[in-house]
């Protein structure tokens, strides 16, 4: 390499002074470092020596995650994603009222049971909705959010400054996943809380009859839609997850939505395969529709907890996948 | 510290196979404007990508500020203002929304201080009656000036500007190049990188000049200079007479035109040879000293055109 010499100068010839041109012009010369004179000199010393005191260092995280929530739910794409939640459990419930559900049989999912017992009981209207959007519309709100948390910001270019701010990796990461899941939280609850007031509104409402066909008090009702709205939330979660991996692996967010959607609806369709019911209880949709066991009494925990634990061992694998990639691929975008 | 930015061996070869950064070895100097040159896809972003922290190297070592990368990102890169490969904002934000996104993730910010903060460096770059405008509806002008705004927002050691007058009118460029001096008047080293001499020259103290992943030249811009041989060139009926002159001054590479005689004037003082033309019967009509422009060195130490052997 035929690198010139350096000369023993090192920053000895000093820049030239005297600004010319119009910025040069808006600042006189006892303004400048001005800049400097606003940040009090300890927060530099103190983040030059790397310390993250933690309360310093919760502040920061807090803030960061208020900063994101603050993008991704004023964000009119997401907000319109929100409405949809709340526009089809009002639909649903108007359509069942207009035409009252046929009670005969033909399936025996858990939506069918629950169309047999709205009728009689209004709460139902939010298992039925819950269940309904579980199939396609939930999903595609989260790999929405999901798809579009890395992916997009490398799309926009953001990813390379928040990097270099420096975000942290890891830090940007589990920010960005917090946020998934307060998005699928927040969707969730939404469709449970205006189908659980659409539904009080049309229908009669009091103790809930439950699936197993024995009567409990409508506050407990209640306690149990809790339950069933954080079972949804959590499978929601998990999908989250796969959708933060997949997100990790592009800067096309719509490449990213559209693979994870592909994903739930293959799951879907290879579990309502009976040739391959061998792989159901492994594929990352098989346990969403288990919240009908809280429907029953004696409540059946096993189907349950094998759902939670199926989320649990998703959300780990895809976070732990994203978090791997994250950290080690050049940012490009 | 007397080094901004320090280098040795540092390699990035893509997937593909493509080496991209060629051992290259870097040096800073702290208060230096540091002009990074070369053609586009001689590696100049690939090497700030790298520095940021942004892209892991193949193999060698970087240093900014004293702390290795890409390991000291996180506790380092908050001293470091930044621009690469043009601005990058959320289109459907304000200007001064972005400002304070970025601003968030930055935890050894202060919270409180961001909107004087934000203030302050949307008016350095006269942006400050743009503030509420969403970036979409920015001019590409705008939106450079709000990325060096981005990197303004806190004191910094170091600012590393990538092409920052990409895409700018010449007033654009006259703009930026008056907010480097003011920020190296501040104290701040100045590591901006360009495609142009011209466009960097006037501010540079430092140059560095890639070539097809390598860096062929690095020092101060007077050394740069220096390389390049000064010719005395004259103006003469007699241009063979005055070769014959040239050669028993002992200056080489003499060469005769139809009206004209050149030579390398070496160690020979100018007046001297005039003297010895005048002296030896040579009419002379003009007589002159041009040494090359640094923009025809530049040229020589990138190639002309395309040059794609990367």
């Amino acid at each position: 390499m035929s690198t010139a010499e350096r000369t023993g100068d090192p920053g000895g010839s000093s820049p030239p002074r005297g600004a010319e041109g119009v910025w040069g012009e808006r600042f006189p010369p006892k303004s400048r470092g001005g800049l400097g004179g606003i940040v009090p000199p300890e927060i530099t010393e103190q983040g030059a020596s790397g310390g993250d005191r933690s309360p310093r260092g919760i502040t920061a995280w807090l803030r960061l995650l208020r900063a994101e929530l603050r993008l991704v739910f004023l964000r009119k794409r997401n907000m319109l994603l929100l409405a949809v939640t709340v526009v089809f459990p009002v639909v649903i419930g108007i359509a069942l009222r207009v035409a009252a559900p046929h009670p005969q049989g033909g399936g025996n999912g858990p939506g069918v049971a629950f169309f047999n017992q709205l009728a009689g009981n209004g709460v139902f209207l939010a298992f039925i909705a819950l269940s309904t959007l579980l199939i396609l519309v939930l999903p595609v709100v989260v790999a929405v959010v999901a798809g579009d948390s890395v992916a997009g910001e490398a799309g926009y270019g953001t990813l390379r400054y928040l990097l270099a701010v420096p975000a942290g990796r890891t830090r940007l990461l589990a920010v960005k996943f917090a946020v998934i899941v307060l998005f699928a939280l927040c969707a969730t609850v939404i469709v449970s809380a205006v189908s659980l007031a659409v539904g009080a509104g049309l229908f009669p409402v009091g103790p809930v009859t439950l699936l197993s066909g024995s009567t409990v008090p409508l506050a407990e009702g209640l306690l149990r839609l809790l339950f069933v709205t954080l079972y949804v939330a959590a499978a929601m979660a998990a999908l989250g997850a796969i959708g933060l991996a997949v997100s990790t692996l592009t800067e096309h967010a719509i490449g990213a939505i559209a693979a994870i959607m592909i994903l739930v609806v293959t799951s879907e369709v290879v579990d309502n395969v009976p040739q391959l019911a061998a792989i159901g209880p492994y594929l990352p949709t098989h346990w969403w529709l288990s919240f009908d066991s809280i429907l029953r009494a004696p409540v059946d925990t096993s189907s349950l907890l094998k759902g939670l634990l199926s989320f649990g061992v998703y959300a780990v694998l895809f976070g732990s996948f994203a978090w791997a990639r994250f950290t080690s691929a050049d940012v490009t975008s | 510290m007397t080094t901004a930015i320090s280098s040795s061996g540092l390699t990035k070869r893509f997937r593909g196979g493509q080496l991209a950064v060629d051992h290259i070895d870097l040096h800073v100097p702290s208060g230096s404007v540091y002009g990074f040159l070369g053609p586009n896809g001689s590696g100049k972003t690939t090497t700030i990508r790298m520095l940021l922290g942004l892209a892991f190297p193949t193999s060698g070592r970087a240093e900014v500020l004293g702390v290795p990368m890409p390991d000291g990102a996180s506790r380092m890169l908050h001293r470091v203002g930044s621009l690469v490969e043009g601005p990058a904002f959320y289109p459907f934000l304000s200007g001064r929304d972005n400002l304070a996104r970025y601003d968030a993730a930055d935890r050894t910010a202060d919270p409180a201080t961001m909107p004087a903060r934000i203030t302050e460096a949307l008016d350095r770059v006269g942006l400050l009656s743009a503030a509420r405008k969403r970036y979409r509806h920015y001019s590409l002008g705008m939106k450079q000036r709000l990325a060096i705004a981005a990197s303004l927002m806190r004191p910094r050691e170091l600012i590393i500007l990538d092409e920052p007058t990409n895409g700018l009118d010449p007033q654009g460029t006259r703009e930026v190049r008056a907010l480097v001096r003011q920020i190296a008047a501040d104290g701040t080293t100045v590591f901006v990188s360009s495609h142009l001499l011209a466009e960097v020259e006037q501010v540079c103290t430092h140059v560095g000049v890639m070539r097809t992943g390598r860096l062929v030249f690095q020092g101060p811009l007077a050394e740069l200079r220096r390389t390049g041989a000064a010719r005395v060139i004259v103006q003469t009926a007699d241009a063979d007479g005055a070769v014959k002159v040239f050669a028993s001054l002992g200056l080489t590479d003499a060469q005769a035109g139809p009206d004209e005689a050149s030579a390398v004037l070496g160690d020979a003082e100018p007046e001297r040879v005039c003297a010895e033309l005048v002296h030896a019967g040579i009419g002379v009509r003009g007589f002159s000293v041009a040494a090359p422009s640094l923009e025809d060195l530049f040229v020589g130490l990138t190639g002309e055109g395309f040059d794609v052997d990367g």
